[in-house]
């Protein structure tokens, strides 16, 4: 915080050092990174209502998942789809269903709006899971990745390689988007609006137009990582918007540091790995199939012990040492 | 009675929570240039008649007009950009923030721009240039970077009024603002409140009695959500009757 002139320096590395990875790594490493950078981009769009503007949504996979499933559902059978289409479309539906959500959930508080959330977010699961739109409980499969096409040149996600920098350049601008508003005004409203909503009224801000509007924007970049996800893994199925999955996004934010943009990466980042380190036979032998188990515990570990999340692990080794 | 027009006029207000009638029939002008005092034991409905004139509370009857525009179905965030502020009983800070943010916070109501997502909240003109001349005004520039939190409590009653001030009001509704403050605190806090008053329609709930009659230019008395007397101080303090409802009960409580 003191280095305020400098503090987009550690992004920027990060974005850097991601940029290099796929030279050193395996094709394993790749897909695991490139499953880090989608949740850490769903991560990103969940800390702007629960880091930022101190909403707490138990329903915000409902977004992630309309967005893998627009991807899915509106790609061409036997060509691929257009990202220029696919992609705004993702985000616009996600978007279109969180204003619904927001619109009604913004109308109450606290826990209410956590319940009411979760319910929307189960109505969204319910559709795909039950009715002919999401072709039941296996989901549905993508018969071919979309293209980007830029001019002559085209970005085709079928190959690795392109969809490793697709989503890396949308973790950046997601990354970028979020830092700019917490800059502006806009984000400086939402900021007092989570510390003090009252007096943010009394000052004459309409406080509930600012929420629906960090509703709907972290509602179509959820629909962003459901895009990115349904690209990387060619298909999209209902337990992408079951409350689990707003559980666990959840859990990845508190798990890097509520407030901080570099904590939603580092909380998808830990999570997902330490989730891929449990589920490994060769690692953690017959426990790989109590994964939930060892990463409850885990996570139980951390919160306890780093109340602040990751983030304030420096801080905390700093005052252990001093 | 002042020749002109009123600032702010509330005419009629009532309020009831269900069976209890919390204010009844409350008449009240607000004139630049004074502050009106409104004092009352607790539970008379002096907070919940600050809540019906800066719009937190909808009056059951009864209407408030701003230089004369009818408001009474206006929002708080509306009358709050229209120039009505008001600060807090219980102080409502954010104490997580600079002194200096609180107060540029507040100045950005009036120009929100909230669809400008590329442009930097600390560089616009307008708001911390407000947020400057309030923390003047409020005698707070020089602990401007500090941490909101690590003000004493008599800062932080400042700071909530240099909030208000920073929305750049022309009505100060002002609940209790010397609330928990020592000697020196009230000294200056009613400095502040008589240089306000130049430029300001102060309304002041208060029940630091002294302190009312030494600033107040009109009391207004409640008891029990009802007016008994609206008049200048000297003629309040010898009125029979809010000697015996009030003044005398203060007196024997203390």
């Amino acid at each position: 915080m003191a280095n305020a002139k400098t503090a987009w320096l550690v992004p920027v590395a990060g974005a850097v050092a991601l940029g290099l990875l796929p030279l050193v790594v395996t094709t394993y490493g790749q897909d695991l990174v490139m499953r880090i950078m989608v949740f850490a981009v769903f991560a990103l769009s969940l800390e702007l209502l629960v880091g930022t503007t101190g909403l707490v949504s138990l329903g915000h996979a409902a977004f992630f998942g309309i967005g893998a499933y627009i991807t899915v559902l509106l790609s061409p059978a036997s060509e691929a789809g257009s990202v220029w289409l696919l992609l705004p479309l993702a985000m616009l539906a996600a978007a279109a269903y969180a204003l619904v959500v927001g619109a009604l959930s913004l109308r109450t508080k606290g826990i209410y709006f956590i319940m009411v959330t979760l319910a929307f977010g189960q109505m969204a699961y319910f559709v795909f899971h039950d009715t002919p739109v999401g072709r039941g409980t296996d989901g549905i499969f993508l018969n071919l990745r979309p293209v980007l096409e830029l001019g002559s040149a085209a970005l085709d996600l079928g190959d690795r390689m392109h969809r490793y920098y697709l989503t890396l350049a949308a973790l950046a601008a997601t990354y970028a988007l979020l830092a700019l508003v917490l800059r502006s005004r806009f984000g400086r409203a939402l900021a007092g609006i989570k510390v003090n909503e009252q007096r943010m009224r009394a000052a004459g801000f309409p406080t509930y137009p600012y929420k629906l509007a960090a509703f709907v924007l972290a509602g179509a970049l959820a629909g962003l990582a459901g895009f990115l996800l349904a690209a990387k893994d060619a298909a999209a199925n209902p337990e992408l918007l079951s409350w689990h999955e707003s559980g666990v996004v959840l859990l990845m934010i508190i798990l890097g540091g509520l407030g901080h943009l570099r904590g939603a990466v580092i909380g998808a980042a830990a999570f997902t790995l330490l989730r891929e380190l449990y589920g490994t036979y060769s690692i953690v032998g017959p426990l790989a199939d109590h994964w939930q188990l060892t990463l409850g515990f885990t996570v139980i570990a951390f919160v306890a012990l780093l109340p602040q999340g990751l983030i304030g692990l420096p801080a905390r080794l700093r005052t252990a040492r001093g | 009675m002042s020749a002109a027009p009123p600032l702010l006029a509330a005419d009629g207000l009532t309020r009831r929570f269900g069976g209890l009638t919390a204010v009844n029939r409350v008449s009240i002008d607000l004139h630049s240039g004074e502050i009106h005092a409104v004092i009352g034991t607790n539970g008379a409905g002096k907070s919940t008649l600050i809540n019906m004139l800066s719009g937190e509370m909808r009056p059951s009857v009864g209407s408030i007009a701003l230089r004369g525009g009818d408001i009474t179905g206006w929002s708080q965030p509306r009358r709050a950009r229209a120039g009505i502020g008001r600060s807090y009983q219980r102080t409502t800070i954010f104490v997580e923030f600079s002194v200096f943010e609180n107060c540029r916070l507040a100045a950005q109501a009036a120009r929100p721009r909230p669809w400008a997502v590329w442009e930097s909240a600390a560089r616009c003109a307008h708001a911390t240039g407000a947020a400057s001349r309030a923390l003047e005004a409020a005698g707070l520039s020089e602990l401007a970077h500090r941490g909101a939190g690590s003000l004493s409590h008599g800062g932080k009653r400042q700071l909530e009024i240099a909030m208000c001030l920073a929305t750049e009001p022309v009505v100060l509704l002002l609940d209790e603002p010397l609330a928990g403050m020592g000697s020196e605190e009230t000294e200056r806090m009613l400095a502040l409140l008589a240089a306000l008053k130049a430029t300001h329609a102060v309304l002041l709930v208060e029940h630091d009695m002294d302190a009312v009659f030494r600033v107040a230019d009109r009391i207004t008395v409640m008891v029990n959500g009802e007016v008994i007397a609206s008049d200048l101080p000297e003629r309040i303090r010898n009125n029979a009757q809010v000697k015996v409802a009030y003044l005398g009960e203060a007196r024997r409580s203390s």
